[in-house]
């Protein structure tokens, strides 16, 4: 098999959408430097299209990166245009749900939303919407339009203190409640902070209890002097 | 009933049971909040988070590359497709094109992993079940296939055996025929499973009808895996994106159609048949490039893009996928998975409601979930 | 009544003293029990509970040292096996789990994170279980193989054949000075 037919056969098979037209080189792909995809402008792209028509002025930009479609979807209309995709574009499956922060931004957090169309109905495809929000403002849920939406909205509630609004349970998920903070915010240290939450305040009292994020784990109910404030190992 | 029944149950009244945390059947520390009116469940909610240890947070303090361990330790019965996964997101955010043989190499231990995992949750499974037997064949079979992950990477657990770009070393001498010494007596081995567990009246009284998840549901619960293909879904990402080797190689995504426990066990036992036959495939591929490059050439330090990417691939327990955001350092600025097992437990109240408590554990068990990936 | 069969036979009652007596100390027939039936709990926590179930299996087979008898409920198990992460959600579980186990009880953190917390020094991981029960053997690895986890339990015998039992109450050894694990 000659090198030169791998790469080219390798190279669909990575990434199918995107892969900028090469100059013949005697190198295969892999021996040379490795080219970064580049965003680019997809106001053609059918998708895009038929939703601005479908849904004007929900979607604010549209953009791919490496063959993904990334759609940045007015805040209020994220639902909408889920509900269309998945009603007219059969995106039936939530592939992912997460949460972005950028605190120098306003506003600071992103919602990404991840849905994929499944064959043999559709072609394979992933879309990403992506939509901004801060803390006080809430994010309409996807519960409505996809179920699976659940976890995952409260896993961002609980990682970054977003809230869904229309959500069924929006409770902490991976966290304890009583947890103070939210640990994927940049500004959360990785350590934890000494937040004086007690996990369980029905077994343990305010005083006695596990601490949470003391950086020196949980605390024996008699406080041993040494085990307080021992952070900055690698400061 | 009686007319005038004093027990609170025999009313139909509801009671509260508190499963888990520390639970045999729970694979972990997974608990689970039941309402059950006498044996019949009525109420399901999951608890989650006792495993929740930070590791997203960790992703970000932390270079590209010293990322992969961390990916081992998510779903820790099968840490080569999550590294496979990491490393392609990774590649896919800085265009890395990884070189023939590694791709091979890749999927050889992404199949072997799916075998290893299988077994892994066939072992568990049955015990919940009831048969203790099969936990001894699969762990026989399970111990040759960790001993191939130790004779190319030195561990057996967490591996830690792909970077961006290719693979840390070559295949030690004699690995595959080794490997395919494995893979042609495999396939005698699930004969011995299947003649355990396929036509055991018991199994089928415990699992057929047990749990029944419809295409509808499953697929708006976002369950993806062998989950979905028992429910009817024929949606596999080997096939609908083929990655890796996946073009290149013939397989079967077997489908089964009623949904239930026992057609999760089918689906599951069909798939290791596969994955046998996609190992055997790459390994007839693997002469024509000896001695070829297994890494691509990169650069020292890693530095990600300002952009974005997901990429996803079709893991054992369903697809986990990787959001990656760079920003122009040597670390992530974020990095989220998409886990398999946190999406399919999402439909274990569906599944439970309406089944006794002794139905639980085999519904938990044909979930096939890992907590280390749901909590993360 | 051993000793009355044995006279109708002829046999001298000093023959039968020497063949069914044993003369031992309380303390080493004791430990000599208690070290050839642990019986663990069933509590897996993380990476490190699939190599114990590895412990189990044909290949590594942990029942050649008596502590086979895995038991899904602390009231009927001397060993935890602390095998994985403990978070701090987990932590008070995990004590309440030791407080329910009967004395005397062991336990063994196995792998790094249940010995100092591992690769996580995060606000969500108790940096090492012993911060929530007395740990007697710290198993180091990432996941630590199947045989380390038997080291681990073979060291655990040997401690507890120096336990104390005189007197009703239970004396766990000190450690010798300089004793090195062998």
């Amino acid at each position: 098999m000659s090198e030169a037919g791998e790469a080219a056969a390798a190279a669909p098979a990575e990434m199918p959408a995107e892969k900028p037209t090469e100059k013949p080189t005697e190198k295969p792909a892999w021996e040379r430097d490795p080219v970064v995809p580049e965003w680019r402008e997809a106001d053609d792209d059918p998708l895009a299209a038929a939703l601005r028509e479908a849904l004007p002025e929900a979607i604010r930009s549209a953009k791919t990166f490496a063959g993904d479609l990334t759609l940045d979807v007015e805040r209020e209309r994220l639902a909408d245009v889920a509900r269309e995709l998945k009603t007219t574009h059969g995106f039936s499956l939530i592939v992912d749900l997460c949460g972005a922060d950028y605190p120098n931004r306003e506003p600071r957090f992103d919602v990404v939303v991840h849905l994929a169309s499944l064959p043999p109905d559709r072609a394979y495809r992933v879309v990403r919407l992506k939509t901004q929000t801060d803390e006080a403002t809430p994010v309409p849920t996807l519960t409505g339009v996809y179920r699976g939406a659940n976890w995952p909205e409260r896993e961002v509630f609980d990682m970054y203190g977003v809230r869904f609004e229309g959500h069924p349970d929006m409770t902490r998920i991976l966290l304890w409640e009583g947890f103070n903070g939210h640990p994927l915010r940049k500004e959360f240290p990785v350590e934890g902070i000494d937040t004086g939450a007690a996990i369980y305040p029905e077994h343990y009292g305010e005083t006695t209890g596990p601490v949470a994020g003391t950086g020196t784990g949980w605390k024996p109910p008699k406080p041993a002097p040494s085990t307080e404030e021992e952070e900055g190992e690698d400061g | 009933m009686s007319a005038e029944p004093t027990d609170a149950l025999f009313q139909g009244e509801e009671m509260e049971l508190s499963f888990g945390p520390q639970h045999p059947a729970t694979h972990g520390v997974l608990r689970l909040n039941l309402k059950i009116e006498g044996e019949r469940i009525v109420g399901c909610y999951p608890i989650i988070g006792y495993l929740h240890r930070g590791t997203e947070k960790l992703f970000e303090l932390h270079p590209f590359f010293q990322n992969v361990p961390h990916t081992d330790r998510m779903d820790y019965v099968a840490a080569a497709t999550n590294n496979l996964a990491y490393v392609g997101a990774v590649e896919k955010l800085v265009g890395l094109t990884v070189p023939p043989r590694a791709r091979y190499i890749r999927t050889i231990l992404a199949e072997l992993q799916r075998i290893s995992s299988h077994l892994v949750w066939l072992a568990t499974h049955a015990i919940d079940i009831g048969a203790m037997t099969p936990f001894f064949y699969c762990f026989r079979e399970r111990e040759r296939v960790l001993d191939l992950f130790e004779q190319y990477c030195g561990a057996r657990l967490t591996l830690n055996c792909m970077r961006p770009g290719g693979l840390p070393f070559d295949l030690p001498a004699g690995w595959a025929d080794a490997c395919r010494r494995f893979c042609d007596d495999y396939p005698a081995k699930i004969d011995e499973y299947e003649g355990l567990l396929t036509e055991n009246r018991i199994w089928k009284r415990r699992t057929v009808g047990v749990g029944v998840l419809s295409p509808e549901a499953a697929i708006d619960l976002g369950v993806t895996g062998p989950m979905l293909r028992a429910s009817g879904v024929g949606f596999d990402l080997r096939k609908a994106r083929p990655y890796e080797a996946y073009g290149e190689v013939e397989f079967a995504v077997p489908v089964a159609q009623n949904g239930d426990t026992y057609d999760r066990y089918l689906v599951r036992m069909a798939e290791m048949r596969e994955s046998t036959k996609i190992v055997l495939q790459c390994l007839d591929l693997l002469p024509g490039t000896d001695g070829g490059p297994i890494l691509a050439k990169r650069p020292r330090v890693l530095k990600g893009p300002k952009a974005e990417v997901y990429h996803g691939i079709e893991g054992p327990k369903g697809e986990i996928g990787f959001y990656i955001v760079g920003d122009g350092s040597p670390n992530p600025y974020r990095c989220h998975v998409r886990p398999p097992s946190f999406m399919n437990l999402q439909a274990l109240p569906d599944l439970a409601i309406g089944h006794m408590v002794a139905d639980l554990v085999a519904l938990i068990g044909s979930t096939d979930i890992v907590l280390g990936e749901v909590d993360r | 009544m051993g000793l009355k069969v044995l006279d109708e036979t002829g046999d001298s009652p000093s023959g039968a003293v020497e063949s069914n007596v044993l003369t031992t100390t309380y303390d080493k027939i004791f430990n000599w029990a208690r070290r050839s039936a642990i019986w663990p709990m069933q509590f897996g926590l993380a990476c490190c509970a699939i190599e114990m179930m590895a412990v189990l299996d044909p290949r590594h087979d942990m029942s050649r040292f008596g502590a086979e008898v895995f038991r899904a409920t602390p009231r009927q198990s001397d060993l935890m096996i602390v095998a994985g992460t403990v978070t701090e959600k987990m932590a008070p579980i995990v004590r309440r789990l030791w407080d329910q186990m009967p004395e005397p009880k062991w336990s063994i953190a196995m792998g790094a994170c249940a010995t100092c917390g591992g690769p996580y020094r995060t606000y969500a991981v108790t940096q090492g279980v012993d911060r929530v029960i007395p740990v007697d053997v710290y198993v180091p690895g990432c996941p630590p193989r199947p045989e380390a986890l038997l080291w681990g339990l073979l060291h655990l015998q040997r401690k507890i054949d120096r336990m104390k039992s005189a007197g009703g109450v239970l004396e766990r050894p000190k450690p010798r000075p300089g004793e090195a694990p062998r």
